[in-house]
């Protein structure tokens, strides 16, 4: 069978779907920001898909601008994570409720 | 008719290692299988003729944004997730969510299964390096410069996150903060 | 029968090539193994090993033998699946860029339709690349960035001090190095106007300077000091030294896993090698050979080829002279080095390249 369009849609829509109930799931902070990672990886395939299956560029740009933004939050959330991590000892996102009431 | 077959194998492993990552609780293992996917997802990419993307996926999200979580694991020496004591009600929004998500991903492919086919052009050329290099440079200049700026200013933030801050910097903070809520010492 | 043939053909062919290339590429690194214990002899004075055969060119097997048979430790509280599964991600990242080295040109002077039930017709060419994709220069960068996975995770899971600092010194230092690398490559794709590796020779044939050494010689230069600090060779070898962290992140490996980290490190100072040489020395390219033999004919790429390969093992050389020669650096200076002054080299090499690139063109 070949795999046309809507393949690649099923495909991304299903790693999207992983993504998003990894992120109810999880935990720690860094489970989360990989289950993130995960999302924003199915929505590159759909730009990636769609690029090839009407002949566009912009499709490929824009997973280029996705990819460039994801390396930005990786690096800013990660260094948020550890800076956290000095202070209360835990990753753990329920510790970080300093802000409530 | 092996470039049809090759694609599901790599789907199939981007799934399982997908289930992988959210399945385990040990943090690096999680991470090892998000590296699994991303290979998966590249050599994807390859058959949708996208050979740019496909490096550059290998390059930016397998070799630094995991090689930086990797980092980050080992450095904090993280433990084993574990299971929810309280809102123990997170479970089944979750479940139900998932359920949610999967029925919409197949009604979509459904649909557009039964909308009418448009024939891929066998010698359509918009993966090639130079159309990419073309397309940022001339149409897409401003998002690249954007996104430049945007890189710059996360740079900057990565380090001052993470400074340590001497003694004499720490009394200046603490006092500009206490000036600012107006208090005394 | 015939259609099975038909469809089978391209495989075979493909699976011949990439066990020569793999059995060629095994076959130097072992050979650079003894080359290394002979030169650093010579160097310091001394024969190196020579009992094994004559001049000990057996010497390899003997190593081979003996990784085999030595006792397997398993460290007792180390993570099992992450312990054995950091020297395959480490060797197998090293070998990949293997598909996409170009050997030698195409042979274009055999009639292929003498082959039989025609499976010759439309082949005008005999590639001597087992892949030619469009961004070969990104794989190869992909790939070696993949490599620092072996290390970091053999660091981390033999649960051991010596293992854990030398596996995170060395994995800084690796993506240190990286940029610096990936920087200067940019001046000579530049240059070529492609990111093929076969183009990127085809190109180096067209230029009057016949060898991209001679327009980017900081490039080359910044290259060669990055490709050290990648393979962990001295002077960067400081997460491996005896004297300072034991082994480094090998420490709690034996026999067998340790060969293939062994094997990783030469595999991966071939891999080096071979860009430096398509990149900066032309790869296959002699030039005046053109006058000798006739171009696509058999003796012009075989002798290409040797060409190739000799370029290759010079490269192997320079790297084990300076190994007997040069002391190594702290991590702190190394740091410094590659941060604060490789990677600003490197970028002002891109700046000049874009600028003189912009007023030839214009």
């Amino acid at each position: 069978m070949e795999p046309g369009l809507a393949t690649y849609l099923a495909l991304s829509g299903v790693l999207f779907t992983i993504g998003c109930v990894g992120v109810i799931f999880k935990r720690n902070a860094i489970g989360m920001f990989m289950c993130i990672e995960l999302m924003l990886n199915a929505v590159n395939l759909t730009f990636v898909a769609f690029s090839r299956y009407y002949s566009d560029t912009t499709g490929q740009l824009f997973v280029f601008m996705v990819m460039s933004v994801a390396a930005a939050e990786a690096a800013v959330g990660l260094g948020i994570i550890i800076a956290f991590f000095r202070n209360s000892r835990s990753v753990d996102v329920d510790d970080a409720s300093m802000l409530r009431n | 008719m092996v470039g049809n077959a090759l694609f599901f194998v790599f789907a199939g492993l981007a799934i399982a290692c997908a289930i992988s990552m959210v399945y385990h609780r040990n943090p690096l293992y999680s991470a090892v299988s998000l590296v699994g996917v991303f290979i998966a997802l590249s050599c994807i990419y390859v058959t949708l003729a996208a050979p740019f993307i496909a490096a550059v996926q290998i390059l930016i999200y397998a070799g630094a944004i995991m090689v930086l979580v990797v980092f980050v694991i080992m450095l904090l020496n993280l433990d084993e997730d574990k299971p929810l004591t309280r809102l123990r009600y997170l479970y089944a929004i979750g479940a139900g969510l998932g359920v949610i998500l999967l029925a919409q991903t197949f009604f979509i492919f459904y649909a557009v299964m039964r909308a009418p086919n448009v024939p891929v052009a066998e010698d359509q050329t918009a993966g090639r390096t130079i159309d990419i290099g073309r397309a940022m440079y001339s149409e897409y200049l401003l998002p690249v410069e954007i996104v430049g700026v945007l890189l710059m200013m996360a740079v900057i933030g990565g380090v001052i996150l993470s400074r340590k801050l001497t003694q004499p910097q720490l009394e200046l903070v603490v006092d500009n903060e206490m000036e600012r809520r107006g208090e005394d010492h | 029968m015939e259609g099975v043939i038909k469809t089978a053909f391209p495989f075979i062919v493909l699976s011949v090539g990439i066990l020569l290339a793999f059995q060629g590429v095994l076959m130097i690194v072992a050979y650079t193994v003894l080359a290394e214990r002979k030169v650093l002899g010579w160097i310091q004075g001394r024969i190196g090993p020579n009992r094994v055969g004559p001049w000990g060119v057996l010497q390899p097997f003997a190593d081979l033998l003996k990784f085999i048979f030595k006792e397997d430790l398993v460290p007792d509280k180390s993570t099992k699946f992450i312990y054995f599964l950091a020297p395959m991600v480490a060797l197998i990242a090293a070998l990949m860029p293997i598909v996409v080295y170009p050997f030698g040109p195409a042979i274009t002077s055999v009639d292929w339709t003498l082959l039989p039930f025609g499976l010759g017709e439309g082949i005008r060419e005999l590639p001597l690349t087992i892949a030619r994709i469009d961004v070969g220069v990104l794989f190869v960068l992909g790939i070696t960035s993949v490599g620092v996975y072996g290390i970091a995770l053999a660091g981390w899971s033999s649960n051991s001090k010596y293992s854990l600092m030398g596996g995170l010194r060395s994995s800084a230092q690796m993506i240190s190095y990286e940029l610096a690398m990936g920087a200067s490559v940019i001046g000579v794709v530049m240059l070529a106007g492609t990111l093929d590796l076969n183009g990127i020779i085809y190109a180096q044939q067209q230029s009057p300077f016949r060898w991209y050494i001679i327009p980017q010689f900081v490039g080359f230069i910044v290259f060669l000091i990055a490709a050290f600090a990648e393979t962990n060779r001295v002077p960067f070898d400081l997460p491996e030294a005896e004297t300072e962290l034991v082994a480094g992140f090998h420490t709690e490996y034996s026999a067998l896993k340790f060969a293939l980290f062994f094997m990783a490190e030469y595999v991966n100072m071939f891999t080096v090698s071979v860009m430096c040489t398509v990149l900066f020395l032309g790869g296959w390219y002699v030039p005046g050979l053109s006058h000798l033999f006739e171009v696509g004919s058999i003796p012009y790429a075989l002798v290409s080829h040797l060409a190739f390969i000799g370029k290759i093992c010079a490269f192997l050389f320079f790297y084990i002279w300076v190994r007997g020669t040069l002391p190594r650096f702290r991590f702190d200076q190394l740091m410094n080095f590659g941060w604060k002054f490789l990677l600003p080299v490197a970028i002002a090499n891109v700046i000049v390249t874009i600028v003189v690139v912009y007023f030839l063109n214009s």
